[in-house]
């Protein structure tokens, strides 16, 4: 039989705003339990909420940025359920009217087509405080200064049909946010995490099947093997006849299973309804074109610049404009480079990408700067040196040597062009190893790389090669 | 017993410090508050010290009118370092770390806080019974009800405990207490006072007030405590006019509405003829009175019996024993901790209010209450809208009945809700409204309603102060205090 997986996704967005969503307490993550709550964080008696206006000009900036409508009026409303990290006894949170409506973005899937992903809609809503479970002797911990910290919750439709979809989906999102500078997506801290609602069906079935949601999912790697573990419990629970129990599931890395969390019976009735301390929030035209006129290229704009300006591929297009940061660093290399984007492109996603991997740093944390990587990339395309030396070089420039031409001078390592040289050295070669030239002669042609071989030794690989390669056949064929 | 308005002139004419008054009353509130048991707290030291530094500002010409007039808060309002209960065993250990709004505007403008007087748990009852700190008494009556939920403040303005206290009315708690217990109380418009600091019972009706020995008064009172709060998104930001500027206005050609819905069954005769006799007093004064309907009204009790409790059960939710407040003895788990926390510190009232509050907001029962309620109170809104187009105050009585006796309705709560038939509608509709003394019915003062259009607080507060110059009830006062 064969199944198809069926994915949706809500993504819970933390905004970058100083203070949170209904009070003036700061935001920062990581300070003592308890020391960024005030009294409207702690739901003290008789405190009010007052929206923080930066965060509906960030949701305008999202609605836009997946080609969404805004609505011109939406609601706060009240979810009411008790748990100790939610001081009021409710989150507020929009429910029938959030603030951006149907949009959509478009990914790249592996064979190089786009797919299009329905996003539902998008909404505002105030984070809860940490129940910590640890080190309390039986008791819980609770540190409060989370509660109040703005989400947009993004919801798409169930559009994905694959772990790798969801993933291509969540990148671009992702993308979108640190773009739109409305989010660090720093997943780790949680500032940018998702939870994965999974169904199969028999392929052609038009009805989806029994879906789970997938929580505790706070990296792409871990979104994406728990999606697969997921997806292959339950077309095995659906193969040996059983059925699919519609419940939340909580990932564990460490032993890469979902486990059940809550059954739908356990579901909590929310009792919504709208929040009367807040007004609906109103949003004008006006107010919509003034962000429209703020946003800054987005990563698909960017990305078909890139393929029209510099005739990159669609691929390394999309991989470079991933995030804003490194966009404009290889968009720098390649002003450097003298206008070399194909080379400058192969650099920043080659060398330089995977020596920032291994070092486990950010494209803004680079020891070589895009400037002294354009120089490279240049004196590649001028043959001062050739590619292979421009490695050593870059080896160099990470540890701190300098730039590339002062590297060049100080190690001697210019490509010698000069054609005398070439011949007098080939000439010298040729000399040392009579015996070679005679089986070459002979008919060894395989013989020729030894020449070569011997040619770049005696120089330290400092001859250009295609040079290098006419003089050697011209003297050796005479 | 003195009003505001002669206190202020006593202390700017040196004729009397702060210090002095402020002892006067707490030595009054020593005396009579064990028969009354107006307050749940009394700030003494801190009463003596503020007084002290009111009689200094004077002292220095730094004054402004209000500047060493002592005040009654409801319990209602969160005063800094001071406990602040709202009338409930799950607040008993509760010490406010900051100031409502209008603790703060009151403060600023040099008032004496006296203490928190007693009320209803949570605002929520018509007769002051349903406190954690036992049932406030009627002056007039002391076997009788002061009213509720602002009880408390009615009894002590009424016994002269304090010249003038706050209330808040979410239902008719600021102008039912007022008319049992023969005082004037006035509800402004929702959205004129911050509601910030003050501990929400039911968040889209609840507005705080006044409850004070004249119309006059209360005009000098609302100039401070009214405008626009950052912090209270549903307050309105509007300009504050000098409320005691026109208050001696003509009110010629004031053209006066009866609702016949006012006046009918369930109305006591005896306060009907005092109410009636009220109006032909404004006749005289020049107004005219035309018969107008509010078919809805009768409507109003179901739809706030709906709205009221659903807001109520999600806005205490937050009492759950885990950050301040009344908590369990040695709690099982989390659901244990909960429950009986809850069970423990909320009183009878307040759990069925928030009983049927849960209900009404459940999945499936929404649509057809909290929604059906919300279209209710639409109507309402325009039974109102419509009166206005053709007159310009609404007058009735605030109350169908004076004072009845403690205990007389506690096992009827429906009949304990239809004490506030006319009052509730005005919260409804988010409007001003008004009771002032108005004459007695076998002993008991009865409360004459003054409602307006939104923000006619200026107009209601002329039309009242026009009646109080030409009548005395208002200055009544009763025996033994």
């Amino acid at each position: 039989m064969e199944w198809e997986t069926v994915i949706g996704l809500e993504v819970h967005a933390q905004l970058s705003t100083k203070s949170k969503i209904f009070s003036g307490a700061a935001t920062q993550f990581g300070a003592e339990p308890n020391t960024q709550a005030c009294a409207i964080d702690l739901g003290f008696p008789g405190v009010l909420p007052v929206l923080n206006a930066e965060v509906i000009r960030m949701a305008i900036k999202l609605g836009l940025g997946i080609n969404a409508e805004i609505a011109p009026r939406s609601v706060f409303a009240r979810k009411n359920y008790f748990y100790p990290d939610l001081p009021k006894g409710y989150q507020i949170s929009q429910y029938e009217l959030p603030i951006v409506k149907k949009g959509f973005l478009d990914i790249l899937l592996e064979d190089g087509s786009v797919k299009r992903i329905n996003i539902t809609r998008a909404h505002l809503e105030e984070d809860a405080g940490k129940s910590l479970h640890e080190d309390f002797h039986g008791q819980s911990g609770i540190d409060l200064n989370r509660a109040g910290t703005p989400l947009l919750e993004i919801v798409s439709e169930p559009d994905m049909r694959s772990a790798k979809e969801a993933i291509a989906y969540l990148k671009v999102l992702h993308s979108l946010v640190r773009y739109l500078e409305i989010c660090d997506g720093n997943m780790q801290e949680g500032s940018f995490r998702c939870d994965a609602n999974v169904s199969v069906r028999k392929k052609g079935d038009p009805k989806f099947g029994t879906r789970t949601e997938l929580k505790n999912l706070n990296s792409f790697r871990f979104i994406e093997r728990a999606i697969n573990f997921e997806v292959e419990r339950q077309i095995e629970l659906l193969e040996s006849g059983k059925k699919v129990t519609q419940e939340t599931r909580l990932y564990d890395p460490n032993k890469n299973e979902t486990r059940s969390m809550r059954g739908k019976e356990e579901a909590h009735d929310y009792r919504y309804f709208p929040d009367p301390d807040l007004l609906p929030v109103a949003i004008t035209m006006d107010q919509i074109e003034k962000v429209r006129a703020e946003l800054p290229e987005l990563p698909q704009q960017k990305r078909q610049r890139f393929i029209d300006a510099y005739a990159l591929s669609s691929y390394d297009a999309s991989v470079l404009v991933t995030s804003k940061a490194l966009a404009d660093y290889f968009e720098t290399v390649v002003k450097e480079s003298g206008n070399q984007p194909k080379l400058a492109a192969n650099w920043v996603m080659g060398e330089l990408s995977g020596a920032l991997n291994k070092a486990n740093l950010e494209i803004t944390e680079s020891p070589v700067t895009a400037a002294q990587l354009g120089k490279l990339v240049q004196r590649i395309a001028d043959n001062t040196i050739s590619g292979k030396l421009a490695k050593t070089i870059f080896e160099a420039m990470w540890n701190g040597e300098g730039d590339v031409d002062a590297i060049i001078e100080k190690r001697g390592l210019k490509q010698v062009t000069d054609s005398s040289a070439i011949e007098a050295l080939v000439d010298k070669i040729i000399a040392a190893n009579p015996a070679q030239l005679a089986d070459y002669r002979a008919g060894k042609d395989k013989l020729f790389g030894y020449f070569v071989g011997q040619a770049m030794k005696e120089s330290g690989g400092k001859m250009n090669p295609q040079q290098l390669n006419e003089v050697l056949k011209k003297k050796l064929n005479a | 017993m003195k009003t505001v308005a002669e206190l202020s002139r006593d202390l700017a004419s040196k004729k009397i410090s702060s210090v002095e008054l402020t002892k006067h009353y707490l030595d009054r509130i020593k005396k009579f508050d064990k028969t009354l048991n107006a307050f749940i707290t009394v700030t003494e030291d801190q009463a003596l010290e503020n007084a002290k530094k009111a009689d200094e500002k004077r002292a220095k010409s730094a004054a402004g009118p209000l500047t060493g007039i002592p005040l009654a808060q409801k319990d209602i309002f969160c005063t800094l370092g001071v406990k602040t209960t709202c009338g409930s065993k799950i607040l008993d250990n509760f010490i406010s770390p900051y100031d409502a709004t209008t603790v703060q505007k009151f403060n600023d403008a040099g008032l004496v806080l006296l203490g928190k007087t007693n009320m209803d748990e949570f605002a929520m009852g018509s007769s002051n019974e349903n406190s954690f700190y036992g049932p406030v008494k009627n002056p007039w009556d002391l076997e009788r009800v002061p009213g509720g939920s602002s009880g408390g403040s009615a009894a002590t303005v009424a016994a002269g405990l304090a010249p003038a206290a706050t209330g808040t009315d979410t239902g008719g708690s600021i102008r039912q207490p007022a008319a049992l217990c023969g005082i004037t109380g006035l509800k402004p418009t929702y959205g004129r006072v911050s509601r910030y600091g003050m501990i929400a019972f039911a968040s889209s009706l609840d507005q705080g007030g006044l409850m004070t020995r004249s119309a006059e008064d209360a005009a000098l009172l609302l100039n401070v405590m009214a405008g626009f709060d950052e912090k209270d998104s549903t307050s309105v930001d509007k300009p504050v006019p000098d409320y005691t500027k026109k208050l001696n206005n003509s009110i010629k050609g004031l053209r006066i509405g009866l609702p016949s819905e006012f006046f009918n069954q369930g109305l006591d005769a005896d306060v009907a003829k005092v109410v009636q006799a009220a109006i032909k007093e404004y006749e005289k004064l020049g107004a005219s009175v035309h018969e107008i309907h509010l078919p809805n009204t009768k409507l109003s009790i179901p739809a706030y019996y709906v709205i009221a409790p659903a807001e109520c059960s999600s806005n205490l939710a937050r009492f759950d024993g885990v950050r301040y407040g009344y908590r369990c003895k040695n709690p099982q788990d989390l659901e244990d901790l909960y429950k009986r926390s809850r069970s423990e510190g909320f009183g009878a009232e307040v759990k069925r209010r928030i009983m049927i509050g849960t209900y009404a907001l459940s999945a499936g029962y929404y649509d057809a209450y909290y929604l059906q309620a919300q279209k209710v109170r639409g109507l309402i809104r325009q039974d109102f809208s419509k009166a206005f187009e053709k007159v310009d105050v609404i007058l009735g009585p605030t109350s169908p009945t004076t004072a009845f006796k403690i205990g007389e309705k506690t096992a009827d709560p429906i009949s304990m809700y239809l004490s506030d038939i006319y009052t509730i509608a005005v919260n409804l509709a988010g409007l001003p409204g008004m009771s002032i003394p108005c004459g007695f019915a076998k002993n008991l003062p009865v409360g004459l309603q003054l409602i307006g259009n939104l923000f006619s607080e200026e107009q209601l507060l002329t039309a009242a102060h026009n009646y109080q110059k030409v009548t005395d009830w208002h200055t009544k006062q009763p025996e033994g205090f």
